[in-house]
Order: C-alpha cells, then sequence, then structure tokens
C-alpha cells in the first residue's frame, strides 16, 4: 500500500512501548487545582471570581481577554483561595486556586446543548467558543477562531490529526481506541460549521488499532475517510499533513487556510462532542505521564490545573534521581526545571528523562554532511541558517528562509556532530521578528 | 522542589549518529581495496598505509596541541586523510613519500584552514597533487602484479587512442590486476566499500553515480560506441576511488542534491577531457580538486526551492 507522506522526516525511536496498551485511568481527585489564566496562544483571561467565592465543576472563571482567547473553567468544585502570579510553562502569569471540596458539584450551566442534527453552524461555534475549547495537539489555538476564516479564504479540506508523531506519547492513540464515537461525533460538528461533506482522519501506520477502531467508528459516515500515513517524524505537523492527505503546499509565511485546509486535533474533536452533549465544558484531558525517570508509566486523564508533581506521583513517582522534565513530547515539548507547575488544556505528555539522558553531547564542528539539509521538512538549510544565526548575521538568516522553520527539531536530531541547529535558529527566527516589529 | 532538573530547548533526544562512526565507516569500507592492494603489490603497500596514516594522525595531534585545541585525533578524520592518500599512492614509492604527504595534507590544506570541517579541498588529494608536481618520478614509477601481461598503467597504454588495448582485459580491470596506485587497481573492493557506505548511510549514491555515468555516456562517444572503450575508462585509473571516496567528501562537496549532481557532472567533464585531450594519463584528482573549489559557489546559487516557496 503506498502511503502518504510529505518529503524529508526522520525516523526517531518511538518510545510508546511503555503505555500503549494501557487504558486511561481516571486521575484522583486534586484536593487543589492552579488553573492558568493563559493556557493558549493569545491574550490572557480575565478571572471573574473572587478569592473566597464558592465554585462548581464548569463554572466558567475566566473570561477571554480577547478575539484569541478562549474561556477557563474551574475543574473541580471548592472554594477560590488565590488568584496570584504563580510559575505556569514557559514563564509566570496569573492563576486562579482553588481548593476543593471533594464534592464534585456539577455547575447549573453544564446541561446537554442540543444535538448536531438540530443545532445551527453559529450555535456550535458559540458552544465551542463558551467550552473554552483550544487546539490540544500543542499550541493551544483557539479552536473557534480557527473554525471561523475569514470569508474570503475558502476551506474545502479538513483534517483530523491523530498522527501522534512525537514518541513516546500515546494520549490521542488512546482515545481514538477508548472513544472513537466522541470523536467522530466531534469532526461532524466541524463539518457542519465548515460546510463540509469530507474530512479526513490520518493515522500513522504505528497504530492500525487505532485505524481500525476510527474505521468501525466512522463507517456510517461516508464522507469521513480514515487515511493511513507513514510513520515519520514530523507527519503531524500541520504543513506536513496537509501535503500528505491534500498535496497541497502551504504557501511560505501564510496559514493553513491559505490552502483552504483545517487541521484539528482528534483530542479538540472528543472535547467538542463532550461540550454539546453533556455540556461540560474542557475541563481534563489524557496525558501521557512516561519516560525512564517515571516508575510506572501511564496514561491519565487529568483535570486542568492538576499540578505536575501530582501527577507524576500518581504515576508512582520518579525512578531515581530525574535528570529533565518535559511537558510534551521529546522532539517538541518544553522542558521545565521545576515539577511546582500546574497542567493546562495543551499537557498531552509529561516525559521524564534520567539523569543519563538528560545530558546532551558536546557539539562539534559541523562536517557538512548534509543529513540536515536533506531531512528538513521545509526544504532550507539548516546548517547554513545556524551558521549565520552564531556569527550574529540575522539578515542573512532571513535570507535563507529561517523564518520558513517550523521548530520540529529533526536537523539537531539527525546531526552527527550534535550541533545545536534549531536553538540557533529559533535564535534568528527571535533577532528578526523583533526587528520587524521595530521596524513597523 | 530542590531538584536539579537539565533545562534546554527542544529537541531533547539526539540520534546515535557521530561524526567518529561515520569516519569509522570509511575507514571500514576502504579495508577491501587497501587489502586488494597488499594481495597484488605486496607486504611494503602496508608500511606505505601504515606510516601515512600514523603520520596523519601524529600531525593532527601536533598541531591541535599547538593550536591549544581539544586534541580529537581518535575521530578517525586524520585516519582517513592518512589511509585514502596512501591508497593514491604508487606501491614502491619510497617511504618518506607518505610521510610528507600526509604532513602536507593535515598542517596545509585541513588544519590551516581551520581544521575538521573548513578544509576546502579533499586533504588527500591536495598532498597527492602536491607529490605529483614536487617528485614526479617517485610517483610516476609503478610496480606491477606478479601476472599481470604488461608493463605500463591502463591508462597509459590506451592515452590518445580510442582502441582497447589488448593486453589489458576489462575482467582484469574489474578484479585490479593492473598496474596503478595501492588502492585504485581493484575496483570490485571498491565497489563493495563503496555499497556498504550507501547501505550504513554514509554516503550518497548520487555523486558517484552521476561522476561516472557521465564519464561513461561522454566516453562511450568519444569512442563511437565501444562498449569495451566505456568500460575500460570506467574502471582503469583512480575514477572508482576517486567517484566514491573522494568525490563525496563531505567537507569539500555541495549540500544540496542539486548540487551535487551538477558538482559530479562538472568533475566527470574534466575528467574526460583531462584523459583525452590532456598531459597526464589521469585526470580524477585534478578534476575534483577543481569542482571542490567551485563547491562553494554552487552551494550559494543551488538551493532547494522552500515548502510553501514560489517554483522556480
Amino acid at each position: 500500500m503506498n502511503l502518504l507522506s510529505f518529503r524529508g522526516g526522520i525516523h526517531p525511536p518511538h518510545s510508546k512501548e511503555m503505555t500503549e496498551h494501557l487504558p486511561v485511568e481516571k486521575a484522583l481527585e486534586p484536593e487543589i487545582v492552579v488553573i492558568p489564566l493563559q493556557q493558549h496562544i493569545g491574550a490572557p483571561c480575565k478571572a471573574i471570581v473572587e478569592v473566597g467565592e464558592k465554585v462548581k465543576v464548569g463554572q466558567k472563571i475566566g473570561e477571554a481577554g480577547g478575539f484569541v482567547s478562549a474561556p477557563v473553567h474551574s475543574s473541580i468544585s471548592g472554594t477560590v483561595k488565590k488568584i496570584e502570579k504563580r510559575m505556569i510553562i514557559n514563564g509566570t502569569g496569573t492563576c486562579i486556586v482553588i481548593e476543593s471540596d471533594g464534592l464534585n458539584e456539577v455547575h447549573e450551566s453544564v446541561v446537554p446543548k442540543g444535538d448536531i442534527e438540530t443545532l445551527e453552524a453559529k450555535e456550535i461555534l458559540d458552544i465551542i467558543n463558551e467550552a473554552g475549547i483550544v487546539g490540544m495537539g500543542g499550541a493551544g489555538f483557539p479552536t473557534r477562531v480557527k473554525l471561523s476564516p475569514p470569508p474570503d479564504k475558502k476551506i474545502d479540506v479538513l483534517i483530523l490529526n491523530g498522527a501522534e508523531c512525537e514518541p513516546y506519547l500515546t494520549s490521542d492513540h488512546r482515545l481514538m481506541l477508548e472513544n472513537p464515537e466522541d470523536v467522530v461525533y466531534g469532526l461532524r460538528t466541524v463539518m457542519k460549521v465548515l460546510g463540509l461533506e469530507k474530512a479526513f482522519i490520518a493515522i500513522e501506520n504505528n497504530k492500525m488499532d487505532a485505524v481500525l477502531s476510527m474505521k468501525e467508528a466512522a463507517k456510517e459516515f461516508p464522507g469521513i475517510q480514515v487515511v493511513i500515513v507513514k510513520t515519520k517524524y514530523p507527519q503531524g505537523s500541520e504543513k506536513q499533513l496537509i501535503y500528505a492527505c491534500s498535496k497541497r503546499e502551504v504557501p511560505s509565511g501564510a496559514l493553513p487556510m491559505d490552502a483552504g485546509a483545517v487541521v484539528s486535533n482528534v483530542a479538540t474533536m472528543s472535547a467538542i462532542s463532550k461540550a454539546i452533549k453533556t455540556g461540560m465544558p474542557l475541563i481534563e484531558r489524557i496525558c501521557t505521564v512516561t519516560g525512564d525517570g517515571i516508575s510506572e508509566p501511564k496514561n491519565i486523564m487529568i483535570k486542568n490545573g492538576t499540578r505536575i508533581s501530582e501527577i507524576i506521583a500518581q504515576a508512582g513517582g520518579y525512578k531515581g534521581e530525574p535528570g529533565k522534565l518535559i511537558l510534551g513530547g521529546p522532539m517538541m515539548g518544553f522542558a521545565q526545571f521545576t515539577d511546582d507547575l500546574p497542567s493546562n488544556k495543551t499537557t498531552s505528555g509529561v516525559l521524564v528523562f534520567t539523569e543519563e539522558q538528560a545530558r546532551l553531547p558536546e557539539p562539534n564542528p559541523c562536517i557538512r554532511c548534509g543529513k540536515c539539509v536533506d531531512i528538513c521538512p521545509s526544504f532550507i538549510q539548516p546548517f547554513a541558517i545556524s551558521a549565520y544565526s552564531l556569527n550574529g548575521m540575522f539578515d542573512m538568516a532571513e535570507k535563507n528562509s529561517a523564518m520558513d522553520c517550523i521548530e520540529c527539531g529533526s536537523c539537531s536530531f539527525i546531526c552527527p556532530s550534535k550541533r545545536p541547529l534549531l536553538h540557533s535558529i529559533r535564535m534568528a527566527k527571535r533577532e528578526i521578528l523583533s526587528k520587524r516589529r521595530k521596524t513597523k | 522542589m530542590e531538584r536539579k532538573l537539565i533545562v534546554t530547548s527542544s529537541p531533547h533526544i539526539r540520534s546515535k549518529e557521530a561524526t567518529d562512526k561515520t569516519m569509522r565507516d570509511v575507514v571500514i569500507a576502504l579495508i577491501p581495496a587497501t587489502l586488494a592492494g597488499m594481495y597484488y603489490f605486496g607486504f611494503q603497500t602496508l608500511i606505505v598505509v601504515l606510516l601515512s596514516v600514523a603520520a596523519a594522525m601524529a600531525t593532527e595531534a601536533v598541531i591541535q596541541n599547538i593550536r591549544k585545541q581539544a586534541i580529537t585525533v581518535m575521530d578517525y578524520s586524520a585516519a582517513v586523510t592518512g589511509l585514502l592518500l596512501a591508497l593514491n599512492l604508487p606501491p614502491e614509492v619510497p617511504f618518506w613519500m607518505p610521510v610528507v604527504g600526509s604532513v602536507f595534507a593535515i598542517a596545509i590544506a585541513k588544519q590551516a584552514f581551520g581544521g575538521l570541517g573548513h578544509n576546502f579541498i579533499n586533504p588527500a588529494l591536495a598532498a597527492r597533487v602536491f607529490l605529483i608536481a614536487s617528485w614526479p618520478v617517485e610517483m610516476t614509477t609503478w610496480k606491477f602484479p606478479v601476472d599481470a601481461v604488461t608493463e605500463a598503467t591502463p591508462l597509459a597504454l590506451i592515452k590518445g587512442s580510442r582502441i582497447v588495448p589488448e593486453s589489458v582485459s576489462i575482467f582484469n580491470l574489474f578484479i585490479g590486476r593492473v598496474g596503478g596506485c595501492i588502492g585504485e587497481v581493484s575496483a570490485l573492493a571498491l565497489l563493495i566499500g563503496g555499497i556498504y557506505l550507501v547501505y550504513r548511510g554514509v554516503i550518497s549514491p548520487r555523486i558517484p553515480l552521476a561522476y561516472m555515468g557521465t564519464v561513461a555516456v561522454l566516453t562511450l562517444l568519444y569512442g563511437g560506441f565501444d562498449f569495451n572503450y566505456m568500460m575500460f575508462h570506467l574502471l582503469a585509473g583512480g575514477l572508482v576511488l576517486g567517484a566514491i571516496f573522494m568525490a563525496t567528501d563531505y567537507v569539500s562537496s555541495p549540500m544540496t542534491a542539486k548540487g551535487q549532481i551538477i558538482y559530479a557532472v562538472g568533475c566527470g567533464l574534466i575528467t574526460v577531457v583531462i584523459r583525452l585531450f590532456g598531459g597526464y594519463p589521469g585526470g580524477v584528482s585534478f578534476s575534483i580538486l577543481f569542482m571542490n573549489v567551485v563547491t562553494p559557489l554552487i552551494d550559494k546559487y543551488v538551493k532547494s526551492n522552500v515548502f510553501g516557496g514560489v517554483k522556480k
């Protein structure tokens, strides 16, 4: 069979064996949740509760702070203890700290919103917006914004991303096995919003059980096509997946909608389905807790705002001395310097490396082997941009298409000289962006 | 929490590829050709090889010491240079010559330009050309395998002629029973090494195929579609050694696939021009060195279209 794919890419070890066959467990009820008002790209939320106030499960506690923003909800019932700045992923931000009363009382607003057949597209968009749904694959882009393209952009390709190309992570895989109906239901609502008859569900061929499961769930809907994509990193990257499924290239510097495409993650679909069927906003997600530094790797359903240290404790705690704590996968996830952080809507994985795994090798001189050029899925020349960046020649980095880098990290992975390619390209991108802002 | 967690930017995993492993693969791939040289030309070729490799590694260590750099002689890169130089020398070369050549290769062609990754030409080839220019007699005094029929190298025999000399069979050229440099004679041994390198992902077959393909097409045309004549040019001289092991040197060849094809076709073109019309019998060393110098130009102008970019 001819598998759909893109040009370039790498084959890192999957490392999914630890958790791919483990059913999702429900996490213990957290006693305290710390809910960040900034959970996604875009403007942070504004708190709409006060210290001392009682809140219930599913109650809105933060109002969207702008167009590119999504509200946040309480994931437990209890009392607001503090609203303060705390460490969150990648910095600090205002958080609402809620102490549980152990009752898990559901808020009055949480009622079924209707049925896909009777709801209008506009109503579905409002439900998605009110439920605080964001892209759960990584960046957390507000789903309502993604599904409301400007009228001049005609969307005709919808792809559901079940590739899960990041090593170690199995949360989407388990979701597709355990709850495929919700994924399909969510997808159908999105098709309705976008006015599309057809959609793809793209799954890598190392998850054939998920392919079968999704095919079974979608068999009554001829417009939904489950496509098998080649197991290759970064297959789940938006632009690469659009190319694999439709052979369209998103123009350089543009968004998927400029190629008429929308890509969304399978977990996002499940969240939409829940928001419509039960009225429960996005307050929990599946998280893969894994790595050689974790005693009992697991897939756990965690409530938004559960502290990372607690999540790790539920997976048997650290095995030995942890060397590195990564939120997300090993290719694009973020290393943290403490586990005293709250989880959020995009916490798909908590990965812990041993000290030995955490140490990166020393870089050697570039031997111009060309491997980074061969595998770069953006077809740019990582070695050249990196060299310009390290010499402070950011104009040259820009001329060499630094801004087309999707930061997948394949170049740093493959480099036999262990050079910090992506790191230096990121540096160049940052300099280029700040210069562009200044000249505007 | 008082844990010492390491924080770096992503990605957090690295492949097992490493410079020293790559270079070690090249050494392994050259073993069949080295053994073939010993088989045809005798034990003294081993001494040439060992002297050349030792001199290359020692020079690298001394210069890195002078430059107050980390000593990296165990990364096999100097060893590869020494080995390649030795395989490009006549079998009965005086023993001081591989030493002088290796010192030149490492000190002048490699370290003077900044060491590993900065040599703009292939150090072993630069040293070979330096030796040819300085000691032409020693560099063109050949020894022949005991059972070889003639006492001239194949390319010297065919110089200026469009007819394959009867004394040299294509089969002997293929297995290496002819006169020539230590490592260049046996196309068979070199091909085994080349297949190993491609299998291990060290080199792409692009450059060797485009290089040898160009030579094949041009000699086929020049020889009036004489298949034997074409095979003779493919197997004789340093073409197979050069195409598989010298032209593919990472540092001095282009980075993009398109650039590599241009570079390899250029190598093939110059090789044929020198062989057919030039003063020297063989042209592989000069053609690769010339294209090495053109490489930065190729890399400057030949770039792949970025994903989603405007198609040129």
